[in-house]
């Protein structure tokens, strides 16, 4: 019987295999950031271990760092970034810090740099870490405990985890993102419903996308509870890693190449689960609530709670009403919004920043609106097609890089009762801000959004 | 970490579905770079509501958290665990986990028991009508018991073994080094190396 694309990855990395343990699985690369490693590092030192394979980790810091010119102003926060400085130095790892033109949210560089590539095992001590399978490997988040297992043996113990596919089918309708694609299929399957799979995104609107549209599909792989997300590699795949700084050069490019072509899930392979999705029906997806599986299309309105069969459902229902401060039956184009984010490991990439910027051009936003690049390089890119000068003559705040609003650790937060549309991953109760309210959008919803200061679809500017 | 065998103790019901780790631990906590003292931020947004379950002092000493399905979905944040076990839980019953936060509990010690939606249901009535209802937890023999009822769960017998002699998994990947080594010599020549 043929094998998945998530098998051959696994099994291509099992390191040891015997009864009754989970597999012994080899890590292709490590990305680090400030939050998740301190303790991990801490837990070296009283054990005595070395980091085996500093040559096949890197650092940066991002979820910290303020998005205004000039030191961290928290000095806690300040306390964690000079934390990781020590420890990338003394193990000997690689680090980009605030203000290198490296740095940047820790999905946003591995991309950025080659150093993802198809078919790897890549694991980050976060849960968004799902955005590298994009390019067709197998890329996971895990918590501190197992980023102290990576960086004392380049391996982690695991089970397999069983094998989704979700088949998109047919074309994306003009105006419809890779972002409404995958806040749809959330909102399908549920937050649990990807629990304990790699999924496999496959189908006519996924090979459509670009690069950057399936990391943003792969990236909230989580969001639906998957261990991870993968797309099959292909020439789209080949033609972005091309001639990036890590991706291998003349004779060992071919060799990749020719090896990348395997990857892929043969024709007589069988899924533990199959889901399908008609492309074609899809318009704008906004989220009403406090998980992203609470999410309609723009064009309808807040559920009542009473729509839910499911009694947990329907009180889930209730609360994230009350929460958010709506009312069943209100049209989501009628929401109105304090606060726009555009940014974030889900849509802070130049493609991102492009789209937002086409409709902010000639436009005045109505809102605060914050548009953060997911890295340095995004940043300096967009400023060379004058992109920043789009958002800063349509009154929007053009910032430094990092995470930014996505969680708010540094000082760009929701105040209590303020409502935002975010094109970041997260809706949950405070995620922004103690208090904050947060729907999750497109860019595109987002730039149209802080023009009209309500939820808004681009095509209902006038 | 601490051994696990058999726990016996009073519970709280968490009557809620998608407890992400968000609300476990909001992220202002996450700054710390220590590992301890995170039991004051545990559900630190929930707990400022009076009315919240934690604040029911007829739950004081309670070491096992009863909760509605999907609990620690979202952030891999490890510091979850840490908030819940240094506010003195043992054991988190839901009828659905995050994958990352299972994980992360089964390397610290901490231990969740996934049981069926009716059987979650049963145990939060019981402890709703009685805080001082007991409930055991035996993972010997992969069980539940309180009221009287028994209800069997699963875990894979690697995890149960490690569990109940409190092993470093990282001690334990070592004595593989030679497996790694060997490894690590074929790997492909073009994979990326950082440095
Ligand atoms: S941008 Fe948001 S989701 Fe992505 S790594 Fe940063 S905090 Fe996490």
């Amino acid at each position: 019987m043929g094998r998945t694309l998530a098998e051959k990855v696994w099994e291509q990395h099992v390191v040891r295999r015997a009864d009754g343990e989970p597999d012994l699985l080899f890590i292709d690369l490590h990305l680090i950031h400030e939050v998740t490693s301190p303790q991990a590092f801490d837990g070296l030192r009283m054990a005595g271990r070395p980091v085996r394979r500093p040559d096949l980790t890197i650092a940066t810091e991002d979820h910290n760092v303020p998005t205004v010119r000039g030191p961290i102003a928290d000095p806690v926060s300040r306390t964690q970034v000079e934390t990781l400085r020590k420890n990338a130095a003394e193990f000997g790892i690689r680090l980009h810090p605030m203000g290198d033109a490296g740095q940047g949210v820790v999905h946003i560089i591995g991309p950025q740099f080659g150093l993802t590539q198809p078919g790897m095992t890549i694991v980050c001590g976060d849960s968004h870490t799902s955005t590298h399978g994009a390019f067709g490997g197998i890329a996971f988040g895990i918590g501190t405990s197992e980023v102290e297992h990576v960086l004392a043996t380049q391996t982690l113990p695991a089970y397999r985890p069983k094998t989704m596919a979700i088949e998109v089918k047919g074309a994306l309708p003009f105006g419809v993102t890779a972002k409404d694609l995958i806040l749809a299929i959330i909102a399908e399957i549920g937050t649990g419903g990807g629990q304990g799979y790699i999924v496999e995104y496959r189908g006519e609107a996924i090979r459509n996308l670009s690069m950057e549209g399936r990391m943003t599909v792969c990236n909230m792989s989580i969001e639906a509870g998957a261990r991870a997300g993968l797309i099959a590699p292909d020439e789209t795949t080949f033609n972005y890693l091309k001639g990036r700084p890590h991706a291998p050069e003349g004779e060992a490019w071919d060799a990749a190449v020719d090896y990348w072509k395997t990857l892929r899930t043969d024709d007589d392979a069988v899924f533990d689960k199959v889901v399908e999705i008609d492309a074609a029906t899809l318009t704008p997806f906004v989220t009403w609530g406090t998980n992203p599986g609470q999410g309609a299309p723009l064009s309808s309105v807040v559920p009542a709670p009473e729509q839910f069969g499911d009694p947990i459902e329907r009180s889930a229902a209730e609360r994230a009403l009350e929460y958010m401060g709506l009312t069943a039956g209100t049209r989501l184009t009628d929401v109105e919004v304090d606060t726009v984010f555009v940014g974030s490991c889900t849509n802070g990439r130049l493609e991102d920043l492009r789209a937002a910027a086409e409709i902010l051009q000639g436009r005045q936003v109505r809102t605060r609106t914050l548009i953060v690049p997911g890295s340095m390089m995004v940043k300096l890119q967009a400023e060379a097609e004058g992109l920043h000068e789009v958002f800063k003559a349509a009154g929007a705040e053009w910032r430094e890089a990092g995470c930014s609003m996505c969680l708010g650790m540094n000082p760009d937060t929701l105040a209590p009762g303020e409502r935002s549309a975010s094109t970041s991953n997260r809706n949950f109760e405070g995620r922004q801000g103690k208090g904050g309210r947060t729907h999750l959008v497109s860019p595109q919803v987002a730039a149209a959004t802080a023009v009209t200061g309500k939820l808004t679809a681009p095509a209902d500017l006038v | 970490m601490d051994a696990f065998t058999t726990h016996t103790g009073t519970a709280v019901p968490l009557r809620r579905s998608n407890v992400d780790t968000d609300q476990i631990i909001p992220a202002v906590w996450l700054k710390q770079v220590s590992r301890t003292g995170f039991e004051k931020g545990l559900f630190a947004a929930w707990r400022e509501d009076p009315s919240f379950v934690l604040n029911d002092p007829a739950y004081t000493g309670a070491s096992i958290l009863v909760s509605g399905p999907d609990f620690g979905t979202g952030s891999s944040r490890e510091h979850a665990v840490w908030a819940l076990q240094q506010y003195g839980f043992r054991v988190v019953v839901a009828a659905r986990f995050g994958d990352i936060f299972r994980n992360n509990s089964t390397k610290m010690g901490l231990l969740p028991v996934i049981l069926s939606p009716e059987a979650v249901e049963t145990l939060q009535k019981a402890v709703e009508a009685d805080p001082a209802t007991e409930i055991t937890v035996d993972l010997g023999a992969r069980e539940v018991r309180a009221t009287g009822e028994t209800w069997s769960f699963e875990i894979d017998d690697y995890t149960r073994w490690r569990l109940m002699e409190g092993l470093d998994d990282i001690g334990l990947t070592l004595r593989h080094a030679d497996a790694i080594a060997e490894y690590e010599s074929e790997r492909q020549p073009w994979l990326p190396k950082t440095a």
